[in-house]
């Protein structure tokens, strides 16, 4: 089979003058039609620029510096600005963490889900407003002839996340991005729209990139996962076996470093996983993919 | 068993809604009903829910920063709410709060150093050789050194700014600390650094610890008891152990059985907890399951917290 996502040794980052600094060294990784995928690391290890690039939404003045990204067969770095303009929203949509931020607060709900349809299938906007009305029955909002005239900070979070699925999903897209989507969420809340996320897209086949710093969401939605650090994909496995057996230090140190439920239980209450010293310990790795030590985000090293 | 250092009987907290100025009736928000709670010495005791459930709203009248419409907070058997409430200096040195937030809760223009000794003169420590001894004393007891004292807040990563919090919180040696989500803003290994600091200050101090929070495998991994908070009423309390392994409110069952938890998903670690309906004890049943949002301008039906193991509380309805 082959891949709907092909991402081969991207790297981007900033170019200052002759110098470049590259905050994506090399990550390659691929996507398979239908399957869901995740993205899991740390603030500021790539994860979200690497689902810019992939959308073609990064802003200067971060840009590619090399390697290629393969969508249904077609280098989108390569394609011109008007064709990626095209297929993003119906072949490749995004949903964002902050829904607030996301949606327009001038427009009703409605009218955004239902530009969709009039820019990527030429519909009318009283057809398209109809098929809002659908596509907000789709993410089990209740009463949606209701909620189309509703301005986005009329709606709950959870509402609003649900606005965000809509639309991201309203094309039928081949592949969707969803970067944090449930960070901002109450835990209830949050469980409600996984759920969503993974039924609607079984349901359609739609491939999805899921990212996300919570290894326990990761678990639950995704059936391979990569590992990101400091802007390297360190690891990649089977959902499964990644938890059960990771092979890379940060890996492991990453998933002794959260508090599992019921451990304390069986255990009792062990000491965390403090990540710096763990990988300290081992400056050198025999891994091909090798890692860096671990530098500190300002000045003094990381307490 | 020891008084309680802290103790809140049947703490209510209402808010005026918008509404008829003129009318008798003014709707009001219903945020605490009715809450009781002990905290004992050395005892970290978390507070679970979800937002809008008046957590932060107990909090807060703890922390003398939101006034009680009705009930008592008692410091030490002394009233700590009210009119016969210590002053400000007072409660200062008893209880002293984390946020969430380290970043927006630090000046921005004061170095740690003056962010630290300002306390301190306040209570009037004012010699330079003693300033500085406890400030190098409470930054190396959260790991980090006295220079970097010398600096302002945004020279810091997020978890050495979440360690000044805590320094700051520290440095009056308060009795007891509110851990308002100390961890939720920050990366999971910071988290894990972190949730290791609180758990060795309390050890090495003393201190008992009322945290708040909505991550509930930090709240299992730190509490020695839990209380589930549901719009503004405590629907069951007890042991961490009790909570989380033989949960009886359908509403605690809910909020475990849906935390993303690897091990779980995975079939890993454990069992899952929560199979089958919640179970009422005989006689009585769940004056509220907790399944959707009540109206919160009305008073609750009335319930009452039943013990059903020694120190494990449910709310039920009598049937």
């Amino acid at each position: 089979m082959t891949p709907l996502l092909d991402v081969r040794n991207l790297e981007l980052g900033l170019r200052h003058g002759a110098q470049a600094h590259r905050i994506l060294k090399g990550v390659s990784f691929q996507i398979m039609p239908g399957e869901t995928y995740g993205l899991v690391g740390e603030s500021g290890s790539g994860k979200s620029v690497t689902s810019l690039a992939i959308i073609g939404l990064l802003k200067k003045p971060l840009q590619i510096l090399g390697g290629e990204i393969f969508f249904e067969g077609r280098n989108l770095l390569a394609l011109p600005r008007r064709k990626m303009r095209s297929l993003r929203g119906s072949r490749i949509a995004m949903v964002f963490q902050e829904p607030m931020s996301a949606l327009n607060p001038l427009q009703t709900v409605g009218r955004q889900i239902a530009e969709m349809y009039v820019q990527h299938q030429g519909k009318s906007w009283a057809q398209a407003q109809k098929m809002a009305v659908e596509a907000l029955a789709s993410v089990r909002v209740p009463t949606p002839e209701r909620r189309v005239h509703d301005y986005p900070h009329q709606m709950s979070g959870g509402l609003r996340q649900r606005v965000m699925i809509a639309m991201a999903l309203a094309c039928d897209p081949a592949l969707l991005i969803a970067d944090e989507p449930t960070t901002a969420l109450d835990v209830t809340v949050q469980a409600e729209v996984l759920k969503l996320i993974r039924e609607l897209c079984a349901a359609r086949g739609t491939a999805v990139l899921f990212i996300s710093h919570d290894l326990g969401v990761i678990a639950t939605m995704c059936q391979r996962v990569g590992v990101m650090y400091a802007g390297c994909l360190v690891e990649e496995n089977a959902t499964r076996e990644l938890f059960v057996d990771p092979r890379h230090e940060y890996t492991r140190g990453l998933l002794g470093a959260l508090p599992k439920l019921g451990s304390r239980g069986l255990h009792g209450r062990q000491r965390l996983v403090d990540i710096d010293s763990f990988i300290a310990d081992r400056s050198r790795l025999t891994d091909t993919r090798f890692i860096a030590p671990r530098t500190p985000v300002s000045g003094e090293a990381g307490s | 068993m020891n008084a309680p250092l802290l103790s809140i009987d049947d703490l209510h907290v209402r808010f005026p809604l918008s509404g008829s100025w003129f009318g008798r009736q003014r709707r009001m928000l219903h945020a605490v009903n009715g809450l009781s709670l002990d905290l004992a010495k050395g005892e970290c005791l978390s507070i679970v829910g979800e937002s809008g459930c008046g957590k932060s709203t107990t909090a807060l009248s703890v922390m003398g920063l939101q006034e009680p419409t009705q009930g008592s907070i008692l410091f030490r058997g002394k009233p700590f709410s009210g009119p016969q409430a210590p002053s400000r200096m007072e409660r200062a040195m008893a209880a002293q709060m984390v946020f969430q937030d380290p970043y927006a809760s630090l000046n921005p223009r004061q170095t740690v150093w003056q962010s630290l000794a300002q306390p301190l003169r306040l209570h009037n420590v004012t010699a330079r050789s003693e300033l500085s001894d406890r400030i190098e004393t409470v930054m190396r007891s959260v790991g980090l050194t006295p220079e970097q004292a010398t600096r302002y807040p945004h020279e810091f990563s997020g978890g050495q700014r979440q360690r000044i919090g805590i320094a700051r919180a520290l440095i009056l040696q308060p009795e007891i600390v509110v851990l308002d989500e100390p961890v939720s803003a920050l990366d999971v290994s910071i988290r894990a650094q972190i949730i290791n600091l609180l758990l060795d200050l309390q050890e090495e101090f003393g201190l008992s610890y009322l945290m708040i929070s909505h991550d509930l495998s930090v709240v299992e991994h730190m509490s020695d008891r839990v209380a589930v908070m549901f719009f503004g009423q405590i629907v069951e309390t007890g042991p961490w152990s009790a909570i989380f392994s033989d949960p009886v409110h359908p509403y605690t069952r809910r909020l475990i059985a849906t935390i993303p938890d690897p091990g779980a998903v995975l079939g890993l670690s454990r069992e899952a907890v929560v199979d089958g309906p919640a179970q009422a004890p005989a006689g009585w049943r769940f004056a509220d399951d907790g399944s959707s949002a009540p109206d919160v301008t009305q008073e609750p039906k009335p319930s009452e917290l039943v013990e059903v193991a020694p120190g494990h509380f449910v709310r039920l309805s009598r049937s």
